[in-house]
């Protein structure tokens, strides 16, 4: 029942990985000096010689400046660093999967209900700001590189591992002011877009060859365990996706 | 100004399980029937690329909009409501088979004990059981009434399961088809419960073992295990759903027309009875009005207690005088239960929506609670239902929830962890009620449903209890670390728990103390009809539909012998 993917020699005929993408991954420091001398206009001619299918879809549709999608791709990075078991965020692609779903019905609250009054409420009322997730996002990652700035001097990318996780640990226990929303929830959803763009079908644009689920031995999208779910011994499948890669 | 559409037989709000099969077993009988869903027609060709976890799962692709509507929530009265702006909680279905479509399959019939809870407590108990503030009653109907009912829900839905489970009321017939697999996720909690003495056995599943017919000739296929079933629908249809049964049961009758994006906003009453309902067509903008002999109302728990209170049918109950009977007895579901980690690793990602074993030990009143705080209990599960990988990141307490040590902990446990759940009664209380809200609107101009609701005594000292039994089958189940689920405190609507609500509308044998009589009919409105898990008086300790189902097979029979005679069914 899967079928072919259209458009497949297009991305085929692209294959290729972004110079930012692939400096990231080493590190903030590094990344974040990377990333600004980019030319991201350049029609993704220059390969660093790693290729990955899906990296033809690099490209922004929400954010505006490479600074604030910096900022993004680190503090992901530091959610779900690469390590041994594989690829973290910014390998995954999960930046640019946060950067269109923001683009869209998501970032644009378009399935909640956002009529007013609004009011702050208790905990267990859940969601009350009026805020988009998108504007949540603007604004935290403002405020994550302002954080930096005060504490450290230095732009949030061009940050140490542990300064980046010492503002990220203050944002999760709501110590920064934020308007129209608290920082812890800035923090939750940030979290949550990290894993989704880890292990959402690479379809979306992150978990980039289905490594977000190799690491966890998830085979994606198959039709039927019929035959092994009686079996006693764990079963290593070869994923697929619903995309067809 | 609204255009009056010729009056039908029976016009039916929402084609969800109850109105399916009401309309099925209707347009069977000759009466002239149409369907009003304010969704879309959707079945089995839809769902040939569902195994999506991040579309149909995180963003509830097939759910209710509730940038349109919504309902609002507090804790108790004196907290000021706000708009439920996400779902999270629960999740309300919309389009063709509702909640039908992307259930899990799980099929119960409630105990003899659930219907007749008050009487059978009391006798057992004494009067005090549980203070005067549990408003607790009989349901009007006993179990022996309502099997014949639970049997044709079996056979329309093929439910496959084995007749084990020493406790249940006695069923008149074998389950339709034989249980699920049993693998060796769910072998490890056999030999667990079984080694603790109690009685483990298959649940009783709508995801079906082997390809069926059923009565009315429609076909449901055979599982395959995908892993992929609730908040999906079914690629095979292999789930037992509306769409592939009762509804088209009903269209080839050719007594039966479906409607959709058609939102029904009020029911119309003239004297003591309806009319028929006005409804907007969400596509043109225009109104109808749809006049009929008969009205069922048979959406969501949510919006069948919200049409009848904008429609001024039936008396709002009101918390300070226990006055009225509309809104209340909102119940919920409890949920204790134990994580285990393992040392091997396990097929975790394969499942079915309703693969599972179950002991009924801590169940209904199976067990003695002279002792105890608490009455009733819950049925306690292991379910495959197939983990997937973005809402599955299992760690233990205490392990940092992002950051290296999370992403190690998250990916080794996602094939070396267990859970076992139960679903737990909950006793209605005066202070847990529906209402309508004076402030929040929906995109019909509508007030939004209001949700008074908290967790009380009785259900946190079941949580409490019920969780300690499942920590001692985990540990026996080998788990190297058991962690049980946290105590609960206040209800929260933040983080996915269930969509087991039930009350509102509820029946009983008497107009002073419930909506609808034991048929359904409303008390106030002899044509009017109200179907679904709002008119359970309390939640019992196992997943509502097949009860549910049952309800609707008992009301449609109330249905057709009215449409001949007239008059108060009871």
């Amino acid at each position: 029942m899967t079928e072919k993917p259209k458009n497949y020699s297009r991305r085929d005929f692209l294959k290729t990985t972004g110079i930012a993408t692939g400096a990231l991954i080493g590190g903030g420091l590094i990344g974040g000096l990377v990333g600004l001398n980019v030319d991201k206009t350049d029609e993704h001619v220059s390969n660093t010689g790693t290729n990955h299918d899906m990296s033809a879809n690099e490209g922004f549709q929400y954010f505006q400046n490479q600074r604030e999608f910096d900022v993004l791709s680190n503090a992901t990075e530091r959610i779900f660093p690469k390590d041994d078991l594989g690829p973290g965020a910014i390998e995954l692609g999960v930046p640019y999967f946060i950067d269109r779903q923001l683009a869209g019905q998501y970032g644009s609250n378009t399935k909640e209900y956002m009529q007013g009054p609004f009011a702050v409420g208790a905990k267990t009322q859940g969601y009350q700001s009026r805020l988009t997730r998108a504007s949540i996002f603007s604004q935290g990652i403002g405020q994550l590189d302002e954080e930096a700035n005060k504490r450290f001097e230095k732009g949030f990318s061009s940050l140490e591992n542990d300064q980046m996780d010492e503002i990220l640990t203050a944002f999760q226990n709501d110590e920064i002011p934020m308007t129209g929303v608290t920082s812890a929830f800035f923090f939750r959803l940030l979290r949550t877009a990290t894993l989704e763009g880890a292990y959402a079908d690479p379809m979306y644009g992150g978990n980039r060859n289905m490594e977000g689920w190799k690491m966890k031995e998830f085979p994606g999208h198959q039709m039927a365990y019929i035959e092994v779910i009686e079996k006693d011994k764990f079963q290593k499948i070869e994923p697929k996706s619903l995309g067809g890669m | 100004m609204a255009t009056t559409l010729p009056k039908v037989d029976v016009v039916i709000v929402g084609l969800g399980w109850t109105g399916g099969i009401i309309a099925a077993e209707c347009a069977k009988a000759g009466l002239k029937v149409i369907g009003l869903e304010r969704g879309r027609r959707r079945g089995t060709e839809d769902f040939q690329k569902v195994h999506d976890e991040y579309r149909y799962a995180v963003r509830y692709e097939l759910m209710q909009d509730v940038a349109r509507e919504t309902i609002t929530i507090r804790n108790n009265r004196k907290m000021p409501a706000l708009p439920m702006r996400q779902m999270s909680s629960f999740l309300l279905g919309n389009g063709l088979g509702g909640s039908g479509t992307h259930w899990n399959g799980h099929t119960w019939r409630f105990y003899p004990y659930d219907f007749q809870i008050k009487t059978m407590t009391e006798e057992k108990y004494g009067p005090n059981k549980l203070s005067g503030d549990y408003l607790l009653q009989d349901w009007g109907v006993t179990y022996d009434e309502m099997e014949p009912y639970f049997h044709k829900y079996d056979l329309t839905a093929g439910i496959s399961g084995e007749d084990k489970n020493p406790f249940w009321g006695k069923r008149a017939q074998d389950f339709p088809t034989p249980p699920m697999k049993r693998t060796p996720i769910l072998k490890k909690f056999e030999g667990a419960t079984k080694s603790l003495g109690y009685s483990p056995f298959m649940l009783p599943s709508a995801n079906l073992s082997e390809a069926y017919t059923n009565p009315d000739g429609e076909v449901i296929n055979a599982c395959q295990y995908c892993g992929f079933c609730e908040r999906f629908g079914c690629e095979y249809g292999a789930k037992t759903s509306p769409e592939i049964t009762v509804i088209p049961t009903a269209t080839k009758t050719g007594n039966f027309e479906t409607k959709f994006h058609a939102n029904v906003v009020e029911v119309i009453k003239s004297g003591n009875k309806v009319t028929g309902v006005k409804y907007l067509d969400t596509q043109s903008g225009e109104e109808f009005v749809q006049e009929a002999e008969v009205v069922v109302l048979a959406s969501y728990v949510m919006n069948n207690a919200k049409l009848l209170m904008v429609s001024n049918i039936g008396e709002q109950y009101d918390p300070e005088t226990g006055k009225g009977t509309l809104g209340k007895n909102y119940c919920y579901q409890i949920l204790p239960g134990a994580n285990g980690f393992f040392e091997e690793q396990m097929n975790t990602f394969m499942g079915a929506g309703a693969l599972g074993m179950t002991i009924d030990d801590f169940n209904a009143d199976n067990f003695d609670h002279s002792n105890l705080d608490f009455i009733h209990g819950g049925s306690i599960s292991i379910t495959q239902t197939g983990y997937r990988p973005i809402e599955s990141n299992p760690i233990q307490q205490g392990t940092p929830t992002w950051g290296a040590e999370f992403k190690k902990n998250s990916i080794h446990n996602y094939t070396r962890s267990l859970s076992i759940g139960t679903q737990g009664a909950s006793m209605p209380h005066k202070e847990n009620y529906l209402s309508l809200d004076s402030k929040y609107k929906d995109a019909y101009g509508l007030p939004l449903l209001q949700m008074t609701y908290n967790f009380t005594d009785q259900d946190r000292a079941l949580h409490k209890y019920i969780t300690e039994v499942t920590v001692n089958i985990m540990k026996e189940m080998g788990a190297k670390t058991v962690e049980g689920k946290t105590a609960i405190t206040d209800y929260d609507i933040v983080g996915y728990q269930t969509t087991h609500n039930t009350g509102g509308t509820i029946m009983g044998a008497s107009p002073e103390n419930s909506v609808v009589n034991p048929f359904l009919q409303h008390w106030d409105a002899e044509n009017l009809f109200v179907v679904g898990a709002g008119n359970f008086p309390h939640n019992g300790g196992y997943n509502p539909t097949g009860t549910v189902a049952a309800l609707a097979y008992k009301s449609a029979e109330g249905i057709i012998k009215y449409s001949k005679s007239g008059g108060s069914l009871v």
